[in-house]
Parts: structure tokens; sequence; C-alpha cells
């Protein structure tokens, strides 16, 4: 969450100072979309995949309601107690509720961005409740008290001995041990305690299917399996968007999920959770929090087929540039900064901006998402709505005066290159964002019509 | 066949060679090539930054001045991309789109239409081709690698024909240069570090030149070249195809 009331730029930029450390993170998620790119094109029919996977999500979004309705039912019928929550405000308020009536004050919680866009983990703790993170990645960030970076690697701006630090300080392990194999171990026993003495386990969903009423979880941990199977109540938390019509859709959501994520042919483990086991609770909670206000904005529907893979972030320019906190939301990246708006237009406005509109995002995407073409979108979204700076404005009302206007538009040619000519100090200054680490053009002679005016004389 | 060069406003201010290349290119294949002088921007400044509501003006001088040519021609993706997509007219909404659909980017115009199969040309350097996103991505100029699909590539066709040219190749194919119009100073940080880091991959190859469809983004690496005081230039590939044997 943003903290601090910086935008993206000057987030960005405070990310950049160290060079070293953008070197780092750019490679090493370069590296993952690279494992990304190995994997789909071992697969001659990936893009018909992506095709077919857009296509159900079209189908889902335009009959949500039915297939809502389908998978509470059959839900219902499993055993499965089901909660509707209208913002994250009421999915807190639900959690918090099923954990009071059973006198829980520890929970342990498998991956789920959803509780990070409620703000769940604070809000618990503000009434008492303990939730330790069971997913390795979001244990460490929760250890550094910050925010996930990314939405399937939650801490991958972390180095090794940053997380050999942490785990020295929180879980004793010896000073300056940076050894991957060695602190997963010691994660793994702290964890193994923590899933044994947990009575209540809260998970994500990746895919429900309306057809069973039954919930799919994907891990690479076996995480949400140990907290799931071994607490006395299980509650999983979806947005409503997270429907799929029927289990044999999962024969491609499933080959498409985890390839565009890290280049694996499929999690390690893709569980089914239906029925409560014997003497045991199984809820599920969904979640709207703005989702139904976005499926009726037409333009930016199709962002709620989005299947949480990252790839997005992976092949993104300026997020492996910029760092996932940057982006002061609860999911990163491009697919983030067109999501985010959904929420909160004043306070996520600068995020439609941080992208070069490259395209990348929306080429990865394995649900088709246009996700460059909304971000193009939300701009102009943002500006009708007064979202931007009013010097930007004016200065973008001269320019379209000035474009408008043959005359106006040779003079101010002519003067500018006069100005890069005679008067670089005027450009060539510390105010001027450009020259700070690149030099101006050189200013030619002539334009290109003037020279066509001396060699060219068939003007239309 | 009568064709209308398009040259987007920063290529006359500030690049007149890269338009120069692309009119002497045209008129050597036997195009019958016609500059309209009023022409001004296509409006993409003011669009990508949120303003497409302020575009009205640039949008109706485009339409006067490009009205009754077979082809609209430029030497740019990313301005052809956005007359494409954003050009439109609430008066004659058709006309708009009868425009739109004229205009190409130079290097698909030459081998879509004029279906060209040799050039005259030589450029005996080592050449580093850069893809820009808008052309590439926007107008499939060239197969993308984030795509499962053939590859192809309109310029490298192009480049293919030029004698003596030594073309290099890259570690990172397509990525973006970081550029992106009001991107490069709103964002200065990252787009700065986005075109190092482009640039570098040219230089750790043994470029001596930088080439792409798109002048903004060879712009933008200029910039950084010159700071670094390199002595790698960069060039529009219709100075390439036009270079003289």
């Amino acid at each position: 969450m943003n903290v601090t009331g910086k935008d993206h730029a000057e987030l960005a930029g405070a990310f950049n100072k160290d060079v070293d450390r953008v070197d780092w993170h750019d490679e090493t998620l370069w590296w993952i979309r690279a494992k990304r790119d190995k994997a789909v094109h071992g697969l001659p029919e990936w893009e018909a995949l992506r095709e077919t996977a857009s296509q159900i999500k079209h189908n889902v979004l335009a009959n949500l309601d039915t297939y809502l309705e389908q998978f509470e039912a059959n839900a219902k019928a499993n055993g499965v107690t089901v909660h509707w929550a209208a913002d994250a405000a009421e999915h807190n308020r639900i959690v918090h509720k099923l954990l009071n009536d059973h006198y829980v004050t520890r929970m342990v919680k498998s991956k789920s961005m959803l509780t990070e866009e409620c703000g769940l983990n604070d809000y618990l703790a503000e009434h008492g409740i303990e939730v330790i993170d069971s997913d390795l990645g979001e244990r460490i960030v929760q250890l550094a008290k910050e925010p996930p970076s990314h939405i399937v690697l939650p801490c991958i701006h972390k180095k090794k001995e940053e997380i050999g630090d942490l785990f020295h300080e929180h879980l004793g392990t010896p000073a300056g041990n940076a050894d991957p194999q060695f602190l997963t171990n010691t994660a793994r026993n702290h964890l193994r305690e923590v899933f044994l003495t947990r009575k209540a386990a809260l998970t994500g969903v990746n895919f429900a299917v309306a057809e069973t009423g039954e919930i799919v979880v994907c891990t690479n941990e076996g995480n949400a399996d140990m907290g799931a199977h071994l607490a006395d109540i299980h509650i999983a938390s979806m947005g409503i968007e997270k429907l799929i019509p029927e289990r044999k859709h999962l024969g491609v959501f499933l080959r498409i999920l985890t390839r565009s994520a890290t280049g694996q042919p499929i999690t390690t483990y893709s569980s089914h959770f239906k029925n409560p086991q014997p003497g045991k609770e199984m809820h599920i909670v969904l979640v709207d929090n703005g989702r139904s206000t976005q499926l009726g904005r037409e333009d930016f529907r199709n962002s709620l087929k989005c299947i949480r893979c990252g790839a997005c972030m992976n092949t993104c320019p300026v997020y492996r540039r910029s760092g996932g906190h940057s982006y002061h939301s609860a999911i990163a990246g491009p697919i983030g900064s067109i999501l985010a708006p959904n929420l909160d237009m004043e306070k996520y406005a600068d995020l439609p901006f941080a992208s070069t509109l490259c395209g990348s995002c929306s080429n990865v995407c394995p649900v088709k998402i246009d996700i460059h073409d909304q971000l193009y979108k939300w701009r102009q979204v943002l500006v009708k709505a007064g979202y931007t700076p009013k010097t930007k404005s004016i200065a973008m009302k001269v320019m379209s005066t000035t474009l408008a206007s043959p005359t106006a538009y040779r003079l101010a040619g002519k003067a500018g290159r006069l100005v890069i000519k005679y008067a670089p100090f005027a450009v060539n200054n510390a105010l001027n964002p450009w020259y700070k680490q690149r030099d101006m053009p050189d200013a030619p002679k002539q334009s290109f019509r003037e020279w066509y005016s001396d060699n060219r004389k068939k003007q239309k | 066949m009568k064709v209308g060069l398009f040259i987007p406003c920063y290529v006359d201010q500030f690049f007149p060679n890269a338009a120069i290349a692309t009119l002497e290119l045209l008129e050597k294949l036997g195009v019958d090539v016609h500059f309209p002088m009023n022409q001004t921007c296509c409006g993409q400044p003011m669009a990508n930054s949120g303003y497409e509501h302020l575009t009205g003006g640039c949008n109706s001088l485009f339409m006067q001045n490009f009205d009754g040519f077979d082809y609209i021609v430029a030497p740019s993706g990313s301005c052809v991309l956005h007359i494409r997509e954003h050009l439109h007219s609430d008066e004659a909404p058709e006309k708009a789109r009868n425009i739109a659909g004229k205009v190409f980017e130079l290097t698909s115009f030459l081998t879509d239409i004029l279906k060209v199969e040799t050039l005259e040309s030589r450029f005996p350097h080592k050449v580093g081709m850069h893809q820009s996103c808008h052309g590439q991505r926007g107008l499939h100029l060239s197969q993308m690698t984030e795509l499962v699909a053939p590859q192809f590539s309109k310029p490298g066709k192009l480049l293919g024909m030029v004698k003596d040219i030594d073309l290099i190749s890259l570690n990172r194919k397509d990525e973006c240069c970081g550029f992106g119009g009001t991107f490069c100073v709103a964002e200065e940080a990252v787009s700065a570090k986005m075109g190092q880091d482009r640039v570098e991959d040219h230089l750790e190859h043994g470029a001596e030149y930088i080439t792409g469809v798109d002048m903004s983004c060879l712009m933008h690496m200029e910039g950084i070249l010159k700071r670094r005081h390199s002595k790698v230039k960069v060039i529009h590939i219709a100075e390439i195809l036009n270079a003289q044997l």
C-alpha cells in the first residue's frame, strides 16, 4: 500500500538509485520470461489455448450471475457454507466473525492476493488475531513487514543475503548464512509447527467450478493443503471472477497458468477442495470489491479475465526496472495498473501512465486481455475525470493548438530548432528531465519542409 | 500511383535526412510522391497522454492534407499506428476511416504494396536493428517473441537486400527502448534506464549503427549514445535502404 503518498515515477526513481539492484531485478525477471517463452514455444497449440481460455472467460463474464448462483447451490449441496461480501470491509468482518465464533486467535494463510487487496492481515492484527503466511515468499515479506512486490513471486525484490539476515533475526539461523537450501529447510520446520497448531486456515482460490461447486488451489509448496487439511475450519476467499463453468475447462486453465507464470508445465499441487472433512467446516467467501463495477465498464471488463499468472509483470520492461512496490497497489505491474483505478481513481491515477504502451503484456497474457489498450483508455478516463496535474493539462492544450495550425507549427518548430542550436543551455539543464541522462538531438539548419520547398517544386 | 508523404512533426524538424531518404527512395521506385505542405502532427503526443479529446484539430488537418491519395506513407510505425487506430471525424466518419485505411508505414508499403524484391543500395557496416514496439506489436511489421507463430520481418527482409550490410543479433530481440512519448520525461529514471540497457545490447554485439523504423526510439537511443560520447550512430532504415552503391 502507498503509505508514502509518492507516485510511481518518484518511487521508481528511488528504486533506480541502486543501478546494480535494478540490473539484478531486471535479469531475474527476464530469466522467468525466458523460461515462459521456452515452455510455450514447445506447444504448437499455445495460441489456440490462449484464445480458448479467453473465450471461456468471456462466457463466464457474460453470464456471471448465473454461474455464481449455480456455484453457490452446488457448494452448499457439498456441505460448504457460502458467504457473500460486497467489499473488502465486509470480507474482513466475515473472516473475523468466523474466527471469533471458533475462538481462534491464530490463523495460517496460504497465498491469496485477494486478502492483500482487502488488507486482511492488518485488519485481523488490529483485532488481536495473528496471521502467519505459509507461502515461503509471502512469509519472507511478512517477516520484513513489507507487502508482496509480485503476485506470484512475492519476495522477488529480495536478494538471498537479505533473506538470510531476516531469518537470522526472526528464526534464529546463523548470521551470514544465505544458502537457499538451508533457509528453505528452516522455513519448512518453522511452518510445520504452525500447520500443526493452527485451528483455522485461509486459502485463496485459483478456479471455482460452477458445475461442481468445488474450488481449485494451485501451489508449488503444498502449503495450502497442509493448512487446510490440518485445520478444523478452512476459509477460502475468492473474487467473484474466479469462476469457470465446468471441470473440463481446467484442462485449458491448468495448462496455461503455470507455463505463463514460471515456465513450469503445471503447478506441483493443483488441489481440489469440494467437501468439508467429517467433523470440520469449509467456508467460501465470494468477494465483489469493485468487480461488478469493472464488469459494467465495457472498455475494462476484460481485465476480470485475469488468472493472476504474473506473466505481464515479468515481461514488462517498466516493472522489471521499477520494482513491484513502486506501483503502491496490492497488484503491481501492467495488470495492476488497469485494475487499481477501478478501485480508486484518485489514488491510482498515476499507474496507467507507468507504461510505454509497448504491448508486450497483451502478447504474453494467457487469457488475451488487451492490457496496453486498456492502459491507453484509462489515461483518457482519468484525464477527463480531472485526475491529472493542471500544468500538464495547460501544456497539452497549448500543444494541441500549435499542432492544429500549420503556421503556428512552423514558427514553433523553427523556434525550437533555434533554441537547441543557439541556446542549448535553455534545454540542456537540470530542469529538463530529458537532459539528465540523455543529450538533445542536433538541430538541423533546415526542416524537411524547408528542404522540400527548395528542392522540389511540385507541391500539391 | 499517387502517394502522400506523411512526415511526422519531429522528423520534419529534427531529422530531415530520414524524410529526404524516404522521399528519394520512393521516387527511385517510380512512385509519384507529394508532400502536402500544411501537415503538422498526427496527434499522438496528446492522445497517449490521455488528451485524445484535444486531437480534433490535428485530425481534421490530417484529413484536409491527405485526402485524394492512393496511399499515404510515413517513415514511422508509431504515427501510422496512431492514425490507423484513432483518426476519426464526427462530421465525416466514413472519410476518416477511408483515409486511415490508406496509411502505411514505409517498410510495409515497400514489401506489401510495391512488393519490392531488390534494392540498389549498399551499406558496408555492422548494424543493429531496433524493433520499435508500435511498428512491431502494433502494425505487425515483424513477428513478436512472445507469440508462438511463424517468423517474419518486413524491415529485416528489406535490409537483407542491402549489399555488404552486417546485421548483428541481440540478446533481447524486441524489448522496448523506453521512449514512450511523454513517458520519457514523466518517468525519467525508468525511461533512461531502459534506453541505456537497449543501447548496451547493441554495443555488446559490436554495432556501428542502430537502425529502426521509428526515429523517436532512435532519437532516444541517440541521446544516450551521445551522452556516453559513443561513436555509434543511429540511422533511420530509409537512409540505409536509400544508401548509394
